[in-house]
């Protein structure tokens, strides 16, 4: 286990998780991601919780990039690649194989960015799930297209520039999707992020032991998509959380829990107002005092209401 | 000892795939094809069929779920028509270019707008370079031996196959059906080996991303690019007429029926004027050649029974001696003519035939073609053969416009 990748949190229950953590690493040195990249960081402590005998299948994304040029890859695990709406699809394909092959004890995961799971791959996620297929399905929201170059997804937040929303920014909230995937009734849910990484292996050690489609959100700060400098993405990652903008929880058999920084923001703490997570990323810089309102409020709202409900 | 049945297409079909013991199904439901997926759910939630059956949300993803499970070393099947196979389009490519051995069947429909749930071809021609062997069936016995077939083909060449008939035409009109014993089925077809298996015993990245060069492998050996992995796509379709043809014959000498290799034939050793299509529309041209014999006139049927790889040689042979060709085609290259009929003209080209080509669309959106207005087709090409120059122009048999 590397230090460095921890210092930088804080939290009481950090130090007495930290021997915990699988210590083989499954994505070797020279990826082909960007320096600071959120993803790359969850995808190193999720493979960690997933250890061996896991199948990955991944659509065209930065993820698929990040896997390499054929004939050379970083990553140890098997990994098939499927176009960019048929990701939960090729889950339910891998775990029918193997069901039919008697090989059962593989967890079959898919992983994609917001683009091919907020978008075009919703039908097939929504397919999978509700057929309850045995696999995880991984969503990495770094809030639009990166791939292509920073384009936006119905998961880019109100405000932002993209290279879509270039001039206007974007005018519409971002769409919760969790609550979709809340509405299949899945065995297991959570919300993570990488600048809490103890929470997040915590999380995928959970969902590997469980049974059924369970659902997995990773807020993964994007420092080229989000013009922050590569140096912040856990400071951002931690902003989103400490201003709510981000709450981390799970949902089992139907039952809310914060979890990790939320949990305590929730108990004791203070949350911060959103113009510090904003003020810190240039794809905010021509967001209007309206829509930095109505982020605000929006935000509020959706924090009373998750906190309420994990109160009972 | 032979099992005959009366059965409709779909039933010729749901009894062929489970002769082959697919691992995993997954299916759609679509008109006219919608009884085969129905079919087989009911061999599998009643045991007959020990398989996986995915009901995905899709077309798209059901040929998603064959490509991923044939990828971990299962043997799939999937079945669709018409949008639903267009749908699928991009997974098309997707399956060939894996070279997975997937089956599947397109039970023919014409494709909207404006909806029409009959029968013609425009579904699976459309998809003529996705990189799919296509066979193409005139009967109901021909569709269950196909399959079986087609699973042989496909994992000796790694290349997926749709089995194509016709919708309502075949699908739902019962036929009496020879149905092949189960043991003799396994013997002619041996267990699916997958090219790569897709598991953490050897984890590797499949279908990564390719840059337009050749790249060396850490161990240092230089590996394929995007340009080879076509080449030698489109080499294993040169490679599979041979395959094919050699199929078609060890099945004939395992269950005494041959439906021809690539292509079949009626009558055409002496014909001078020589009708072609796809499917049952040729079966049906063989009505037509017996009417035109009754008169006295020297026809024959060719049928094309593989369209892609595309029979070059079979068709040179075959329609050498021809003063006039007919082709009819159940679907139009828009713009130009009739794809089967350009093939030809192709395949043609540079030999020694030159007699003329008279191209007919026909029974689109299950517009009714009788055998007498093919024969009637054939009369007017005879009619025609002392006019020289010869005006590239197609005919809309039965079509009141214009
Ligand atoms: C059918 C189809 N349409 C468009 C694309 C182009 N495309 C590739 S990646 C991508 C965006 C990916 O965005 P997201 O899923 O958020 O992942 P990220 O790139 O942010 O990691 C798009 C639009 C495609 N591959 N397939
Ligand atoms: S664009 Fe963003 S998500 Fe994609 S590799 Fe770079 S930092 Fe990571």
């Amino acid at each position: 286990m590397k230090q460095d990748g921890l210092t930088a949190t804080r939290g009481e229950t950090m130090q007495e998780n930290i021997f915990k953590i699988n210590d083989k690493e499954y994505i070797l040195p020279g990826s082909r991601a960007c320096q600071g990249c959120g993803l790359t960081l969850a995808y190193r402590y999720l493979l960690k919780a997933l250890r061996e005998n896991t199948i990955l299948t991944i659509p065209a994304s930065c993820l698929c990039v990040l896997h390499g040029l054929y004939p050379i890859t970083p990553v140890t695990v098997p990994c098939l690649n499927t176009t960019f709406a048929s990701t939960a699809a090729s889950a339910s394909g891998i775990a029918a194989g193997l069901t039919a092959l008697n090989k059962s004890d593989i967890t079959v995961v898919a992983m994609a960015g917001d683009g091919s799971t907020y978008d075009m791959g919703i039908q097939s996620l929504s397919g999978a799930a509700e057929r309850n297929t045995d696999f995880i399905f991984i969503c990495y929201d770094n809030e639009g297209y990166m791939n292509t170059g920073t384009q936006r997804s119905s998961a880019t937040p109100l405000g932002a520039i993209t290279t879509t929303t270039p001039i206007n920014t974007k005018q519409d909230q971002k769409k919760d999707f969790v609550r979709i995937m809340e509405a299949h009734d899945l065995p297991y849910l959570a919300t993570t992020c990488p600048a809490y990484p103890i929470d997040l292996y915590e999380k995928f050690v959970k969902a590997k032991r469980i049974k059924g489609t369970r659902y997995m959100h990773i807020y993964s700060p994007c420092p080229p998509g989000w013009m922050y400098p590569t140096k912040d993405t856990i400071r951002i990652g931690k902003l989103a959380v400490e201003t709510g903008m981000v709450i981390l929880y799970e949902i089992e058999d139907g039952r809310l829990r914060l979890t990790g920084r939320s949990k305590t923001l929730a108990g004791r703490g203070k949350r911060q107002p959103i113009i510090h997570y904003v003020e810190r990323q240039g794809r905010f810089k021509k967001m209007s005092i309206e829509q930095l309102n109505t982020l605000q409020a929006w935000v509020d709202r959706r924090w009373d209401e998750y906190v309420r409900r994990a109160e009972g | 000892m032979s099992n005959v049945q009366i059965i409709t297409g779909n039933e010729a079909a749901a009894v062929g795939v489970k002769l082959c013991d697919p691992r995993v199904v997954a299916a759609y439901p679509i008109t006219p094809q919608s009884s085969l997926a129905e079919i087989l759910s009911r061999y599998v939630e009643g045991g007959e069929l020990k398989a996986e059956y995915v009901r995905v949300e899709g077309e798209h993803s059901a040929l998603t779920v064959c490509i991923s499970a044939s990828t971990v070393g299962a043997r799939v099947f999937t079945a669709t028509s018409s949008n639903g196979l267009l749908y699928m389009h991009e997974q098309l490519h997707w399956a060939a270019g894996s070279r997975l051995p997937i089956v599947m069947c397109c039970v023919n429909r014409g494709v909207g707008a404006p909806w029409s749930i009959f029968n013609d071809q425009q579904d699976s021609v459309a998809q003529r370079d996705t990189g799919w062997i296509q066979m193409y069936c005139r009967d109901n016995q021909e569709i269950i031996d196909t399959i079986i077939q087609a699973y042989r083909i496909a994992e000796q060449v790694y290349i997926p196959v749709m089995v194509c008939y016709d919708g309502f035409v075949l699908s739902h009109t019962m036929m009496p059906v020879d149905i092949p014993d189960h043991e003799q089925v396994l013997k002619f077809l041996p267990p699916y080996k997958p090219h790569t298996i897709l598991s953490p015993e050897d984890p590797r990245t499949i279908n990564s991303v390719l840059f337009p060069g050749r790249r060396e492998n850490p161990e240092g050996v230089l590996c394929d690019g995007y340009m080879e992995m076509r080449y030698k796509l489109q080499a294993a379709f040169e490679k599979a007429r041979a395959v094919i043809t050699e199929t078609n014959a060890a099945f004939a000498s395992s269950f005494g029926r041959d439906h021809g290799g690539l292509i079949w034939t009626y009558m055409t050793d002496d014909a001078e004027l020589v009708m072609t299509g796809m499917g049952s529309i040729a079966a049906e041209a063989i009505a037509a050649a017996d009417m035109l014999r009754n008169e006295g006139i020297k026809a024959g049927v060719v049928g094309i029974r593989v369209f892609r790889p595309f029979p070059t040689d079979d068709v040179i042979q075959a329609f050498e001696r021809a003063q006039a060709i007919l082709t009819f085609e159940k679907a139009i290259s828009y713009g130009y003519e009739g794809a089967l009929c350009s093939d030809l003209k192709a395949a043609f080209y540079g030999t020694g035939i030159h007699a003329p080509v008279h191209n007919y669309v026909a029974g689109l959106g299950g517009r009714d073609v009788k055998p007498r207005e093919l024969a009637e087709a054939g009369r007017n090409a005879l009619a025609m053969l002392d006019v020289r120059t010869m005006k590239n122009e197609t005919r809309w048999l039965n079509c009141y416009t214009g």
